[in-house]
């Protein structure tokens, strides 16, 4: 069972998209797992054949637990004894008595769930009777948005407790910009035109290339950089919460296929499609609240990124230029940051590069 | 007669169901300190003494043993009289009266003699009138058998209550919190009568139970709008009769809702909101999600001054936080 975000510890398999036997490339999709973020296409990451199934649809697992026994080339098939999942109760010693509320436990016993393998929602673990519910439901959540929300609460709340976040926000002119793009999207037919937001997440991209402490995780033994840059979208889904999938490798695509990569990612976003390793990916997350009229953004670090940058509304504003007042079409980058991997004067130089690189649109 | 809804305050809901027993039954009268010449001292019965004359409203000598005593007896005796009671803290000065007569008769008879009384007592802190004037004293009297304990917290209640507790043939004690009496709300022109026997949902919610009765009605409306803004979606239940209990009601929004705070303007030790979650707890105690919570008084005499006054009742502060307390781990 992959892990599909950091907070995640358990998902749920809905079903299988291969069968024993079949041959798999790395890449192929070969389940649908359910998290509380919806159901997310899980990759294989390693090519063979499909020997055996060791997790049946409908189970809920914990993260890191065999789904599938893959043959590599060469291999040789084994009589494997089904092994027993592993619970999380191998690692966790349970404590004495775990607390759960009266009907909770009598729907338990209705339901034939058992109480060992939940981990409870309500004060101090407890687990309640919707805890109870939830294991109990067929594969598609009863209550998708309430477990969208209480995902973003559980990420959010570990942000700002754990997160020393640092703010910095500056705020450019994209004339220059605007202008290049308006003039590139009338050489283009109406499908290929691309947006603004594609432009400040590219320039987003590149600088994070001189920005490393800004790219890549914080765990518990400190800062990993990240190589690659998987830039992080947040889209808002219009059922309520939202996701922030990543656009892999976003500084070495070109606008067009970023452009591209973008509508697919929303829309998909929005139909419950997306893959197991998009919303793992992210290094650092963009979010936009421009089209709702919002100057300043002041993000809050999705974990274990260390890093979001927000953008505003691009709006026009008087604008000194050459010592004239100009009108000026500017927007607010703000950087929210985590002081234990960076400090201010490293996220200074990145909304610095932003801003530099917009000035060159078609550099992007 | 208009069918428009008339908007009334609750004095003058008081006021109207006084007037109409008194029209409608002869035997009906009106007595206690204050209640002609001075008009009540919250203002119930002005006018009454002028509109009917002093035999049916009867100011009384100060001494609650022996107006509540000769209530006692002009009911055994044929009348029906409404007893007013200045505060429920100066009520346990007739507390022999009710307890050991009123409450007893009609048992020590073996039905021989009713008691058709009703006493009208305020009650409930909240206007700087310090210990002796602001106790809670309801929950008491819910501990007598033999007594009818009534808690109207709504206009309609305060009107129409009355009417039914007279034709009551046990007596019947009403408790009108002191801060409802300037309120005001809707009578509706469809409704002529109400019982005393069940508890009414006010607000119906999914999410937890919010029961209480009198003067922390508003608070607990006022809390489930607050609770409404975090999307926690409260019931409130108002109990409307305090003995004897309405277990049904009870158990049914606490089996739809699974979590209940119940709110009591009483000291918490010994409380009515001890015995309503105990029977929850007896009746319903497979259908909780989450502890029983309360809100009560704090156990002190209650404050003059108006901060400390404020600090020791139950406020829909302290209501949203019990009750977030209970669904943070909603499903």
């Amino acid at each position: 069972m992959p892990s599909l975000g950091a907070d995640m510890e358990a998902g749920r398999l809905v079903e299988w998209r291969v069968k024993p036997g079949d041959r798999v490339q790395a890449g192929d999709i070969i389940a649908v797992v359910e998290t509380q973020k919806g159901a997310i296409d899980v990759e294989i990451f390693q090519s063979g054949v499909v020997e055996s199934f060791l997790v049946e649809p409908g189970r809920e697992v914990p993260v890191g637990t065999p789904l599938a026994r893959i043959l590599g080339e060469g291999e040789a098939a084994t009589a494997v004894p089904a092994a027993p999942a592993p619970t999380p109760a191998a690692t966790v010693p349970p404590p004495a008595r775990s607390r759960v509320s009266p009907v909770a436990r009598r729907r338990a016993v209705e339901l034939g769930v058992d109480l060992a393998a939940l981990s409870g929602s309500g004060e101090e673990g407890a687990i309640t009777l919707a805890d109870v519910e939830r294991a109990a439901a067929p594969a598609a959540s009863q209550d998708r948005a309430g477990a969208m929300r209480r995902a973003i609460a559980a990420a959010m709340s570990r942000a700002k407790r754990e997160i020393p976040h640092y703010y910095l926000s500056a705020t450019f002119s994209v004339e220059p910009a605007l202008a290049w793009l308006e003039a590139e999207n009338a050489r283009r037919p109406l499908p290929e035109r691309i947006l603004p937001a594609v432009l400040l997440l590219k320039a987003t991209a590149l600088a994070l290339r001189a920005a490393p402490e800004l790219n890549g995780t914080y765990a518990g033994d400190g800062f990993r950089h990240s190589d690659d840059i998987h830039l992080g979208v947040a889209v808002f889904l219009r059922s309520g919460g939202l996701v922030a999938p990543a656009l892999r490798n976003a500084d070495r695509s070109d606008l067009s296929a970023l452009m591209h990569e973008l509508r697919d990612l929303v829309a998909r976003a929005r139909s419950g499609g997306l893959r197991a390793s998009e919303l793992s990916a992210p290094t650092m997350t963009v979010t936009s609240l421009g089209e709702q009229g919002v100057e300043v953004v002041l993000p809050v670090i999705i974990p274990p990124q260390v890093a979001i940058v927000g953008f505003g509304s691009i709006v026009e504003r008087p604008w000194v230029e050459a010592g004239a007042v100009v009108a000026r079409r500017v927007v607010t980058a703000s950087l929210a940051a985590d002081h234990r991997a960076s400090d201010g004067h490293c996220g200074a130089l990145f909304l610095q590069a932003i801003g530099r690189l917009l000035q060159e649109p078609e550099k992007l | 007669m208009s069918t428009a809804a008339q908007r009334l305050s609750y004095r003058e809901a008081c006021r109207q169901a006084i007037r109409a027993a008194i029209q409608a039954d002869e035997r009906v009268f009106l007595m206690g300190e204050d209640v002609g010449r001075y008009g009540g001292c919250y203002a119930v019965s002005k006018g009454l003494l002028d509109e009917f004359g002093p035999e049916r409203i009867v100011d009384t000598p100060l001494s609650e043993a022996a107006f509540v005593g000769a209530g006692i007896g002009a009911a055994i005796g044929g009348l029906r009289p409404i007893v007013e009671i200045m505060t429920c803290n100066f009520s346990l000065l007739a507390l022999d009266q009710i307890l050991n007569n009123a409450a007893t008769i009609p048992h020590m008879s073996g039905g021989q003699f009713s008691v058709p009384l009703v006493i009208r007592m305020a009650t409930g802190a909240g206007r700087q009138l310090a210990a002796q004037h602001s106790h809670s004293l309801e929950g008491w009297y819910a501990h007598i058998p033999g007594l009818r304990v009534l808690a109207p917290a709504t206009v309609t209640d305060a009107r129409y209550m009355l009417q039914a507790a007279l034709a009551d043939p046990n007596p019947v004690l009403v408790f009108e919190h002191i801060m409802l009496y300037a309120l005001e709300g809707e009578l509706d022109p469809g409704v002529s009568a109400v019982d005393i026997e069940h508890a009414a949902i006010r607000r119906p919610g999914r999410d937890l139970s919010l029961i209480t009765y009198g003067g922390s009605l508003p608070k607990a409306l006022s809390a489930a709008e607050l609770l409404a803004a975090e999307g926690i979606d409260a019931e409130v239940v108002d109990l409307r009769v305090l003995r004897p209990l309405d277990d049904a009601t009870i158990m049914e929004s606490v089996r739809r809702t699974r979590r209940a705070v119940v709110i009591d303007e009483g000291w918490r030790s010994g409380s009515l909101a001890a015995e309503v979650c105990t029977r929850i707890v007896e009746q319903a105690f497979y259908e909780l999600d989450a502890p029983l919570a309360r809100v009560c008084t704090e156990e002190a005499p209650i404050p003059y001054a108006k901060h400390l006054e404020d600090a020791a009742l139950p406020q829909p502060e302290k209501i949203v936080a019990a009750a977030r307390a209970l669904v943070g781990g909603r499903g």
